[in-house]
């Protein structure tokens, strides 16, 4: 690989002006996917329409398939995978959920799907704007899931989607989530790299055994029954855990070849390094949370912020390494889970699971904000930084507290 | 004008001219676990034969799924997967634009590839109606979608779907006291929508394996005439039909026999009866009564004379009365009563 690389990083890449949504389409076009299916649902089809451009003006050569539902979108692009092409799709909200028995079955059959979903809140009462429930929905079935915050993020994590989904150690289908509206439909500037870099970056989709085809008769996905479906359950677990170490190896390759890096891949840690309480979240939120981390830090609030990248595979030992280091955590979901416990929302949770084996835990307190697209603002975060301290401080807090809430 | 529909050449398979002929091949063997008297099975097996071993089968979930693919004993000689019940069109459709993508770009052979889905009466008639009809719209993939209706959803216990004959016992319609007849709602007439609403799908045809010249070379007609394709294939079940399994070939017959199931296709938009429906149109075979077909099956046991008139007279119906007998069932009165203005 070293000397195939030799020279590339030398190439200037183009900058774009774009949205995450059409970061994802150009990320389509550079990984040469060979069937892509549509069906429209705000915010995600923002991409589709973009991936249809490139389509209608020769820049990309796939099938490009407007489905008939979420549904058949899922189903057909399973199935030309399993043939042995590279696939994209995706979709949003209720879209997401009417997909749930395709996306169910996918990880299942060793699937490397690339899906985006620009997150969406489910309805009813309808909303266009963020949750990330959509997504979420999928956490415990073997997709892979991974937010993340900027444009540029969008088209690099895409490459290495296809690069990890596509590792014969893995063979999991990857979502990459996109916060509706403040992703899909925001633009910034984006180094769009050149085609030789990609193909230095990614292989060619190989099926190998798995392949569906005249030449490689196989029977594939058969009834099991309680005789085997424990073993190839157990398969599709190893898989899960082996794209944690693959996860790793691409970021580290991808650094080597496209000269950007994103450090740690499971999660991004921002002014840690001598803070006292730490916020967490995934997504967008990362811009308001930032930006009130400043202003704190000016009037001497040492907070810090880790912005969660893969929720799974979920890096449970490193985080739960890092957040021990603080003197108390506090998790903002822009999700909900009904019922949960500590009422709290799916990160939280999921946070709160990690931390529990190791010796140093810190107080959790669980934050729900931003549902349904509102903005999670500075003064939102100073007011989450502010009761996290309190807890840091001694003084007991509500395990969860939803923030922004109208009275 | 550049070409708007891409069309990749299909395989040449030319009709088989009589049972002697039949290739000796078998790519659907031994290993399945279907009932005796299957007629589903024998489907599958003559519809593999028919299609020979450069095919890709989807199978969507029902009795050819769960009794044929048991792990380690896969009845399948050419590649076979599972696609979810709904999903035959979907499946089919994602095989096809697969297999054409990567042989456009060089990157696998470029050689015609029959793809084959089929699916249940359940899975295709109702829940996989959607992904049909959206699949029998592209004309730019090759491919065919066979629905083996055994008229109820056999697989988990018999119960009534939308392809279900008026009146018939199952699981989910069982004569009662307070009711005799559970189920009132008449059978889709899947092909004949189907052939209605796509016209520019190329072929849609109705089968029955008793006749089995004739819906193998439906089979190839429909993998070798280009864009997507239907089969609707009516199939005795021993165990849903409530008969001894020995007397499948013979119900097929009479489904035939007695016009309850009419036998057609329809090729580049051109309607065509064939066997003993073709001779009951013309007038050269008389039609038996549906009391021989429905009495000789346990699903109508409850069945009144006046149930068997109301059945017979449905069937007269659209045997007399139909635009098209047995196809499109819009009533040839409706053009007296209403001339066009």
């Amino acid at each position: 690989m070293a000397q195939a690389v030799a020279g590339i990083e030398q190439q200037t890449d183009k900058t774009a002006l774009i949205t995450g949504s059409e970061a994802i389409a150009v990320a389509c076009k550079l990984a040469d996917v060979d069937v892509i299916t549509a069906y429209p649902i705000r915010p995600y089809d923002t991409v589709m329409q973009y991936v249809a451009k490139l389509v209608a003006n020769g820049e990309l050569d796939c099938e490009y398939i407007v489905a008939e539902s979420e549904h058949s979108q899922f189903e057909i692009v399973k199935h030309a995978s399993a043939v042995g092409a590279r696939v994209f799709c995706g979709s949003s909200g209720v879209g997401w959920m009417y997909a749930f028995e395709a996306l169910t079955v996918t990880p299942g059959l060793r699937i490397p799907m690339v899906a985006m979903v620009g997150n969406r809140a489910l309805d009813d009462p309808g909303a266009f704007g963020v949750e990330h429930n959509d997504a979420l929905a999928v956490r415990d079935l073997g997709w892979q899931l991974v937010w993340v915050d900027n444009p540029q993020e969008a088209l690099d994590t895409a490459l290495m989607a296809y690069r990890i989904a596509e590792d014969r150690r893995v063979f999991l289908p990857c979502a990459i989530s996109c916060d509706g509206a403040f992703l899909t439909h925001s633009q910034a500037l984006v180094k769009i790299p050149s085609q030789e870099k990609v193909d230095a970056f990614l292989p060619r989709y190989n099926r190998g055994d798995l392949l569906l085809h005249p030449d490689n008769p196989i029977t594939v996905a058969p009834q099991v029954n309680e005789d085997w479906l424990m073993e190839i359950r157990r398969q599709t677990a190893g898989a899960m855990e082996r794209a944690y170490t693959v996860i790793q190896e691409a970021y580290a390759e991808f650094e080597q070849i496209f000269g950007r890096r994103y450090g740690n891949p499971f999660f991004e840690e921002y002014e840690t390094a001598d803070a006292d309480i730490v916020l967490v979240g995934m997504g967008t939120l990362s811009t308001p949370v930032k930006v009130g981390i400043r202003e704190m830090r000016k009037e001497g609030k040492k907070v810090g912020f880790v912005r969660v990248r893969w929720f799974r595979p979920f890096a449970a030992e490193e985080l739960a390494k890092t957040l021990g280091r603080f003197s108390a955590v506090g998790i903002i979901d822009r999700d909900f889970s009904l019922g949960s416990p500590y009422l709290s929302g799916v990160l939280a949770t999921e946070v709160r699971a990690a931390m529990y084996p190791t010796a140093k835990r810190p107080p959790m307190l669980d934050f729900i904000c931003g549902l349904g697209g509102r903005e999670v603002t500075v003064p939102d975060v100073r007011k989450m930084s502010d009761i996290v301290y309190q807890a840091a401080e001694g003084k007991p807090q509500p395990l969860t507290q939803w923030i922004g809430l109208r009275e | 004008m550049a070409t708007i529909v891409d069309i990749h050449p299909t395989q040449v398979l030319d009709p088989i001219k009589g049972l002697k002929k039949m290739p000796l091949e078998e790519f659907f063997t031994s290993g399945h676990r279907t009932c005796q008297g299957c007629e589903s099975a024998l489907v599958m097996k003559l519809m593999a034969k028919a299609a020979g071993p450069r095919t890709v089968v989807l199978g969507s979930t029902g009795c050819m799924y769960v009794a044929n693919t048991t792990y380690y004993s896969t009845s399948w000689v050419v590649p076979w997967m599972h696609t979810q019940l709904g999903s035959s069109g979907s499946a089919a459709m994602g095989a096809a634009s697969g297999l054409k993508a990567l042989m456009r770009k060089g990157k696998i052979k470029d050689e015609p590839i029959n793809v084959i889905a089929f699916c249940g009466d359940g899975g295709g008639a109702d829940m996989g109606l959607s992904a049909i009809s959206a699949a029998l719209t592209h004309p730019d993939y090759n491919l065919l979608i066979l629905m083996y209706d055994n008229e109820s959803y056999a697989n988990t216990d018999i119960q009534l779907s939308g392809s279900t004959p008026y009146g018939a016992h199952t699981t989910f319609s069982p004569p009662g006291k307070m009711k005799r007849i559970m189920h009132h709602r008449w059978k889709k007439n899947m092909a004949g929508m189907l052939a209605a609403g796509h016209p520019t799908c190329k072929y849609i045809a109705t089968v029955c394996m008793s006749y089995p010249l004739q819906a193998m070379n439906s089979v190839r007609k429909a993998l070798a005439i280009g864009g997507p394709t239907f089969i609707h294939s009516l199939d005795p079940c021993p165990k849903g039909w409530d008969y001894d399994p020995m007397q499948s070939h013979e119900m097929g017959e009479l489904a035939v026999t007695t016009g309850v199931w009419p036998l057609y296709e329809v090729e580049e938009g051109v309607i065509r009866l064939y066997g003993k429906t073709k001779e009951i149109a013309e007038g050269r075979y008389k039609r038996f009564p549906v009391r021989d077909y429905l009495l000789r099956q346990g699903r109508f046991a409850h069945f009144t004379d006046d149930d068997i008139d109301y059945f017979q007279s449905k069937v007269d119906e659209m045997w007399q009365k139909w635009l098209i007998p047995g196809v499109i069932p819009f009533l040839k009165e409706v053009e007296t009563n209403h001339p066009p203005t």
